[in-house]
């Protein structure tokens, strides 16, 4: 049940997305969210979705993945665009009691649904085609700039991969609790919502116990190996930018100045 | 008091439907009698795991039916909550299920859940606690304050509090030195006296199984590959060796005794069995 999960996942593979330095793709993301945020019509909506299916083919990621990547959003989408289609004033279509669904509505509805789903479906693209360790590696040299102002950029990264890397350990273990109070008679399906919340103690208390115990032996491990922090560190794979980032970061800029532009038209 | 439970064409497939579709047990069929000791063994990734988590009710069959006392355990919701208060099960490192503030609650997990009442809660605590040897000072300690040992004593006092006419153990002595392990074992076995329960043990242990168990399954790859008494399990000691398990120490012992031309029988599996038998050819040998 818990193993569906899909946040983080890596589907390794060769193509020109994947083998994009991870630097490239993050900020390829934060051009696609910012031009995203900017487009306000149609057309500037066609370009961006072009540019997001092209992406996604490229990359060869089955749009089912992508999909899928929805599914846990799905109440917030539903909830934002409810909230859109009656909320917003202008030129009314249907009401009825208290409730009015205006034209503007039903575009606004439309549009922000589309703009959350592109929007998380551009960044599940960037986890799906980069390793953890390529991701958060990438991260720190973005962030190195910090590094003047004492921020702790190596700790955070080295805290994200450690993060990103017990997601699935922990997900194994919760369902090996579940089972175990399961065989115990522990009943997780029926009753009111508090006692629902109740059933869970006998799973986060264990669940919190080994993260802290797996959390003490990893820092022991760590110090054995004389870790020390980022002072000096060197890494086995450094990150180079190939001709192939430059073209593709090219694009990034093209495509937010297109959709500035195509915003300043008023389009 | 006891009752059988019966595997019938037992499949597990995990995650039916997507590229990690996985086969872990096929087309079972075993029988284990009123108070018996079955051993399972297997390698690692045999599915032994999977096919006890059927025992009770856990994991629900992809086919196949498992039968508790004659009827199915899936005929209804009821059936297969009753199914987990009957058929016990005990997990590997079961000491990391541990969650309540004293040692007392957490062993009053299980029978509270059953619905009994406060005073048959406690003197089931107080019998299970007894069986596993955790003093009476101890309940009303935090069970985070004991010892890896102890901490595991306490968790299997949690299972046979419920006090289930089939107790399934996977590895109960893994992780533990030498004594801890006789112990536990021990505390299995006075268990199984004083209820005349049926007992399933998953076990790396050669040496254990041989010991204890009437009867054993051998897993491979999610099919019985061996299955019967463990002298007639432990004779097959090429085929055991071919799925990478070994046989007790003993055995071996006795194996590597014919191979230099002593006329054993490699059938033994425990040491009074091999001792009789080296004792009997040492007096032969006196006599001729």
């Amino acid at each position: 049940m818990l193993k569906d999960i899909t946040l983080g996942q890596y589907f390794p593979g060769t193509t020109l997305v994947h083998r994009l330095d991870p630097r490239t793709k993050i900020l390829m993301v934060i051009v696609y969210i910012v031009a995203l945020f900017l487009a306000k019509s149609y057309v500037s909506y066609a370009l961006m979705l072009a540019f997001l299916v092209t992406a996604v083919a490229i990359s060869r990621i089955k749009p089912r993945a992508l999909l899928k990547g929805l599914k846990p959003l799905l109440i917030i989408i539903i909830f934002t665009a409810v909230l859109n289609l009656f909320y917003s004033g202008g030129e009314p279509l249907v009401s009825f009691w208290v409730f009015t669904i205006t034209k503007e509505g039903v575009i606004n509805a439309f549009f922000l649904v589309l703009r959350i789903m592109m929007l998380v479906m551009g960044t599940f693209l960037l986890t799906y085609t980069t390793s953890p360790i390529a991701l958060t590696d990438g991260l720190e040299s973005l962030l190195k700039p910090l590094k003047k102002i004492r921020f702790p950029v190596h700790e955070l990264s080295m805290m994200m991969s450690i993060a990103l890397r017990f997601i699935p350990t922990l997900i194994e273990e919760t369902d090996k609790i579940v089972a175990a109070q399961k065989a115990r008679g522990a009943d997780f399906e029926s009753g009111n919502l508090f006692r629902r919340a109740k059933a869970l103690v006998p799973i986060l208390v264990p669940l919190f116990v080994s993260a802290f115990r797996r959390a003490d032996e990893l820092a022991d491990a760590m110090e054995c190996r004389c870790y020390h922090g980022g002072q000096g560190r060197t890494k086995m794979k450094q990150l180079h930018y190939a001709r192939g980032d430059f073209a593709v970061l090219l694009v990034g800029a093209l495509l937010l100045a297109g959709v500035i532009v195509l915003c300043h038209f008023g389009l | 008091m006891s009752v059988s439970i019966e595997v019938k064409n037992l499949s597990h497939t995990y995650s039916v439907g997507t590229p990690f579709e996985h086969e872990a047990i096929h087309a079972l069929n075993f029988t284990v009698q009123p108070g018996e000791f079955l051993g399972i063994i297997g390698h690692t990734g045999s599915g032994k795991s999977t096919l006890i988590q059927h025992l009770n009710g856990l994991l629900k069959p992809t086919q196949g039916d498992v039968l508790l006392g004659g009827q199915s355990i899936w005929r209804d919701k009821k059936a297969t909550r009753e199914a987990r208060f009957r058929v016990g099960l005990v997990f590997q490192y079961p000491e990391y299920q541990l969650f309540e503030e004293t040692v007392y609650k957490d062993i009053a997990f299980g029978p509270k859940n059953m619905g009994l009442d406060a005073d048959e809660v406690r003197a089931r605590v107080h019998r299970a606690a007894g069986f596993v040897g955790v003093p009476e000072a101890l309940l009303e300690v935090s069970p985070f304050d004991l010892s890896g040992g102890q901490k595991r004593r306490v968790a299997i006092a949690g299972v046979i509090a419920m006090e289930p006419e089939i107790v399934i153990f996977d590895e109960p002595t893994a992780g533990l030195d030498p004594a801890g392990c006789a112990d536990i074992l021990e505390n299995i076995c006075a268990y199984r006296r004083a209820n005349n329960a049926t007992i399933i043990m998953v076990s790396h242990s050669m040496d254990d199984v041989a010991k204890l168990a009437d009867r054993l399954l051998v897993l491979r790859d999610g099919a019985i590959a061996l299955s019967g008494a463990p002298g007639e399990v432990f004779a097959q000691a090429k085929c055991l060796r071919e799925i990478g398990l070994e046989v007790p120490q003993v055995t071996q012992l006795l194996l590597e005794l014919q191979s230099l031309g002593v006329p054993v029988d490699t059938a033994a599996y425990t040491t009074q069995q091999a001792l009789a038998q080296l004792l009997s050819l040492k007096e032969g040998a006196a006599n001729a």
